[in-house]
């Protein structure tokens, strides 16, 4: 069947030209479709001696099947092309920046707070709020500092005219609590305190934490345990501290705590004014006198209490060199705290 | 306060070097701030006597001196000091000498004439800052002696920060005293008689305030010598305590200050009229001072007056009138005690602060007045002479402070310090801190020294043996106690997250000082009465903040100064807002953003930040209640808001805070670049969240059908949705405005929307006809209701 494999070899060449699937289609209609040759072919087979018609019919068959294979197989490959040229032009620059908002931050001292709160927290201690407007019985009088005692010369209180004051130290919060609570407390207060002072290294308002545990056997020994580990767990590092006795009206005995300085681990450096250590914090056990204030029996409970400078502990933490920066509030700082 | 240490260890020297020493004080309490050398390093120093001294044949203003250094001959010195003089002893340095900085001297010629050496001033051996002329020194100083041995210069000024509580170490004889202690070593106090009269002139004393000076002495010395200066030992001894002698009374009295803390005055005797009287100052009474400044005094103040006037503000420092000077041949010296009630706050109130009201405030031990005097009149009856009268005392026995009792249990001391401090120690301790002890059956009874005014209970005494025995030695120790659950209230937004929120959205969190610039609050928060500071630090920090929004402007106005181009801020805290006569101190948290939209970006096109991306912002924080639907933004004005972009928003009744566009004319007065959005919210009302409370899911398909709808501009999206829902049915799940169009096709005062309402049922599915039906319902109650049209 001289015909037929002209046809066929014809329609191979088509299909294999075809250079995109409409084309293959128009090869597909053109052989096999209604009209197509190949269809034609076998149409025309009515003509041959009856004898011949299996053999050629099988034939046609033949061809057709091979013909849609090979143009099964064309499409594939067509197929495939396009894929590849659409995935080729869908490419992105996946170093471009993302869209949209980029995030914002918490500030450093609300970083720094929020990690003392959660490692005082794991412990058992609750955040406890007071007023940022105090009244001077809170601020000072039940806390064993009277008028003119010379302590309160230490502490340059905002005074509003009616006498009230802008709290000095979050120390108040202790009494308060106190007032309305009975021991045992384990308390953290964490907030805005104000001092009448502005120079390099004092700013008009800072922030505390103020600590106070209260219970049947709280001793000295237990409030060195719990400072040093907390110094410990909030820089992340082994650092020795000691304890100097000091003076705070609240407290007796009281002390301050050194850490071994972060920068330079003791050897002496600018931050720690070649000195080794850095005072952190004032603590001690809280005062009988305060405790009668608040009305808790100073013979069966005893308690500690400490207070600490957020902004110094967040400098300490961070390498930030200026005090004055937490409160200018540039951006190019504030980002740095993501 | 400064002491030298050579004095220091004249009373107590235990065998412990410098740095021991000061990491001993330190570490019981006295905090050294600084130990430093009272001089510069320099050698080759000796005491000089000009011999000889003629004029330089090739210069006018040198002299070619021969000085006697000791040696075997003179040493030829040429000098240029205006003071050089035959017969004068001063520090000379030889050839080898090496000055402060490393100025080595050798020999060498001076326009000619040989020089040997160097005649130095006291600046040029760093001791002080006279460099008008050579030393003068005593003439009784030793020629050819090393003038560092000769005047004790191996010493050091140690600088000791006390605590308020530590009136009684502010002496050598105080620090001494804790030195003792720590070393267990004794202290020696400098030899003292009392000093017999030999002129028999007293003074007349009279205390009109016993309470507050109970006792009163003092001392007539006549004829000493004037115009005599106090010896070089007395004169280096002030000045390593950082005091400059001035005269030998004077210097007198301050160094008995120095060594025991008695705070003393010399009266000009001649100029006192009548007698002494400690009474309270007259109301308006004025007092020259000896500073020069002129006070008008008021009866809460003590005074040291005479017959006529007061003389000294009793403690805190002497008038002028009455002061001892250059010619003065009659002394009356005071020492006194003053309550400390008596001199605290006094001294303040009139903007003084001197080293006798410093000490009298912390309180001055009141058996110390007759020694101090005894110590003061032997001192000056050594450099000046003179004749000395009986000591005069007046006291008020009743108000005398008596030494206090104080019982110490030991079972106290193991609970407070945590461990057993062992009885000889807690004896010894106490003892050598000047108490007297005696033993209890439960520990001792101690009888506490009238200087230790801290000292009134047994914590007290807790503290002294804790701080002696050390708190390095005292034991660390981890507290134990019951383990108990924490109250976790769910239906609370916790801070954490609202802030966590607007770090997420862009915003960066902003720390504003809580008091702000009256007239920036003005601005922003009118018709509100700021509360007011009495003594603000700064003009622009006078007033506390009613709302947040002063700070974070003004953060606002910081960063665009500095070419933001974007600004997101917020802030949490309290205000301050006066409410009939009560001050509400609210929790808040507010935002600010001004500028982009966004960061200006590849892939968005640049704008500006609308109303709608701050309102974003706060329903994203209204949706941590997980009820968004409670809250409603009202239109509503503010006199600091643009009035067609402002809302205040309620949940229920209750107002949560406000959004808006900070209004032109204010962004303008403020020299903003806009538009700057602001919103502010109470975080009592914002707190409260809805516990979830889980629905059955709907299994049956959602239906959505979209109407495109034209309306007067007056009516609002929330008065839509209303309308919708009252008649949608219960079926209707979601109402969605998903376009807002004006301009071409649409008449003015008209707007176009476009909104999808979706339908579910819980139970089944529905069928077209209901659909049909219910936004047939729709359409006509927005017909009727809004004025509404259909668009095509």
């Amino acid at each position: 069947m001289q015909e037929l494999s002209e046809i066929l070899a014809h329609a191979e060449q088509a299909v294999s030209d075809a250079a995109d699937l409409a084309a293959l289609d128009g090869v597909r209609v053109r052989y096999l479709g209604k009209k197509g040759a190949l269809t034609e072919y076998l149409k025309g087979m009515g003509q041959l001696p009856p004898e011949e018609r299996p053999r050629a019919g099988q034939a046609v068959n033949e061809a057709k099947q091979r013909l849609q294979g090979l143009i099964k197989a064309r499409g594939d490959i067509l197929e495939a092309e396009r894929l590849e040229r659409r995935l080729a032009g869908e490419a992105v620059d996946v170093t471009l920046p993302g869209r949209g908002q980029p995030r914002g931050g918490l500030h450093p001292v609300t970083r720094t707070l929020q990690r003392i709160e959660r490692i005082f927290a794991e412990m058992g201690f609750e955040v406890a709020e007071g007023p940022e407007v105090e009244d001077d019985y809170h601020n000072f009088e039940a806390l064993n500092i009277p008028a003119h005692h010379p302590a309160r010369a230490m502490h340059d209180t905002f005074y509003f005219p009616d006498g009230r004051l802008l709290r000095t130290h979050t120390s108040p919060v202790q009494v308060r609590v106190m007032e309305s609570r009975k021991p045992p407390l384990r308390i953290i207060a964490p907030g805005r305190v104000y001092r009448c002072d502005s120079d390099l290294t004092h700013t008009p308002m800072f922030h505390q934490v103020e600590g106070l545990m209260v219970d049947e056997s709280i001793s000295f020994a237990d409030l060195k345990g719990i400072l040093h580990d907390f110094a410990m767990r909030f820089f992340e590092r082994e650092l020795e501290v000691r304890f100097r006795p000091s003076y705070f009206p609240f407290t007796e005995p009281s002390a301050e705590m050194d850490i071994q300085c972060v920068h330079c681990s003791g050897a002496g450096c600018r931050v720690c004014k070649q000195s080794g250590w850095l005072e952190v914090l004032g603590c001690g056990m809280v005062h009988p006198r305060v405790f009668e204030f608040v009305g808790v029996d100073n013979e069966q409970y005893t308690g500690f209490a400490f207070g600490l400078g957020v902004e110094r502990f967040a400098m300490l933490r961070y390498g930030v060199n200026d005090l004055r920066m937490f409160f200018e509030n540039d951006l190019r700082f504030l980002r740095q705290f993501a | 306060m400064r002491l030298s240490e050579q004095w220091l260890r004249e009373w107590v020297n235990p065998p412990v070097a410098t740095p021991a020493l000061a990491e001993q004080l330190t570490m019981a309490g006295l905090e050294v701030d600084a130990v430093e050398p009272v001089a510069p390093a320099f050698s080759g120093v000796v005491v000089g006597e000009v011999l000889e001294v003629r004029p330089h044949p090739d210069a006018d203003k040198l002299r070619v001196c021969q000085v006697d250094v000791g040696g075997a001959a003179p040493l030829g010195i040429v000098c240029g000091a205006p003071n050089v003089r035959p017969g004068m002893r001063a520090p000379t340095a030889v050839v080898g000498a090496e000055l402060p900085g490393g100025f080595r001297i050798k020999k060498a010629k001076l326009r000619g004439e040989p020089s040997a050496g160097m005649l130095c001033s006291a600046a040029e051996l760093g001791l002080n800052e006279d460099a008008s002329g050579l030393w003068d020194l005593p003439a009784d100083a030793p020629v050819g002696e090393d003038l560092r041995a000769w005047l004790g210069l191996e010493d050091h000024c140690i600088e000791v920060d006390l605590t308020p509580n530590r009136g009684d170490c502010l002496s050598v004889a105080g620090v001494a005293r804790e030195v003792g202690v720590l070393n267990r070593v004794p202290v020696t106090p400098p030899a003292l008689e009392p000093v017999a009269a030999t002129c028999p002139d007293t003074f007349p004393v009279t205390l009109e305030a016993g309470d507050q000076c109970p006792r009163y002495t003092g001392r007539v010395i006549r004829g000493i010598r004037t115009g005599v200066s106090s010896p070089l030992w007395l004169q280096e001894r002030l000045r390593r305590s950082g005091l400059r002698s001035i005269s030998p009374v004077v210097d007198v009295t301050n160094y008995v200050l120095l060594e025991l803390g008695q705070p003393m005055h010399a009266f000009d005797l001649d100029r006192l009229r009548g007698g002494i009287v400690v009474r309270m100052a007259r109301s308006g009474e004025p007092i020259t001072l000896l500073d020069g400044q002129v006070l008008e005094l008021d009866p809460e103040t003590l005074v040291i007056a005479d017959g006529d006037h007061a003389q000294a503000i009793a403690g805190v420092m002497g008038g002028e009138g009455s002061g001892v000077e250059a010619e003065t041949v009659n002394v009356f010296l005071e020492s006194a005690y003053f309550e400390p009630v008596a001199t605290a706050g006094r001294a303040r109130r009139h903007g003084l602060h001197t080293d006798s009201s410093h000490r009298f405030e912390r309180g001055v031990d009141p058996q110390l007045q007759a020694r101090a005097l005894e110590r003061a009149t032997r001192l000056l009856l050594d450099i000046v002479g003179g004749e000395p009268g009986p000591l005069i005392e007046a006291k008020d026995d009743a108000h005398l402070p008596a030494g206090r009792e104080v019982s110490l249990r030991r079972e106290r001391i193991a609970r407070v310090l945590g461990t057993t401090i062992a009885d000889a120690e807690v004896g010894d301790t106490l003892e050598r801190l000047g108490m007297r002890v005696s033993a209890t059956a439960a520990g001792w009874t101690v009888k506490v020294p009238t200087y230790r005014f801290d000292v009134e209970r047994e914590v007290d005494l807790i503290e002294e043996i804790g701080r002696i025995h050390g708190y390095a030695r005292l034991p660390v120790r981890r507290p134990t106690g019951e383990l108990l659950m924490p109250e976790l209230p769910e239906t609370r937004v916790e801070l954490e997250r609202m802030q966590g929120e607007l770090a997420a959205r862009g915003y960066q969190e902003a720390v504003t000082y809580s008091f702000v610039d009256p007239k920036l609050q003005a601005v922003l928060d009118p018709g509100r009465e700021p509360l007011a500071l009495a003594n603000p630090i700064s003009a622009d920090l006078a007033v506390m903040r009613t709302s947040l929004w002063p700070g974070l402007v003004q953060a606002l106005r910081y960063n665009q100064n500095r070419q933001e181009p974007m600004v997101r801020l917020f802030e949490t805290g309290l205000r301050f807002v006066p409410v009939d006569g009560e001050l509400k101190q609210e929790r808040m948290i507010g935002a600010v953003a001004a500028g982009l939209s966004a960061p200006e970006q590849w892939s968005l096109p640049r704008r500006k930040v609308d109303f709608f991306d701050l309102k974003a912002d706060v329903e994203a924080l209204l949706a941590l209640t997980g009820e968004p639907e409670a809250f409603r933004f009202v239109r509503s004005t503010h006199p600091a808001l643009h009035p067609g972009q402002a809302a205040e928003i309620l949940r229920g009744d209750e107002v949560a805070g406000r959004v808006g566009l900070l209004h032109p004319a204010v962004e303008r007065d403020l020299d903003l670049d806009g538009p700057v959005y602001l919103f502010e919210l109470r975080l009592a009302v914002l707190e409260r969240a809805r516990l979830p409370a889980f629905r059955e899911l709907s299994r049956f398909p959602a239906v959505r059908r979209d109407l495109a709808l034209v309306l007067d501009e007056t009516v609002s999206a929330e008065q839509l949705v209303a309308c919708i829902r009252a008649v949608a049915g219960a079926s209707q799940e979601e109402v969605r405005i998903f376009d807002v169009y004006r301009g071409e096709g649409i008449d003015p005062g008209r707007k176009s929307l476009a909104i999808s309402l979706t339908f579910r049922d819980p139970s089944r599915t529905l069928n077209e006809a209901e659909i049909n039906e219910a936004l047939k319902r729709v359409v006509n109650a927005l017909q009727t209701e809004l004025n509404a049209s259909l668009r095509e």
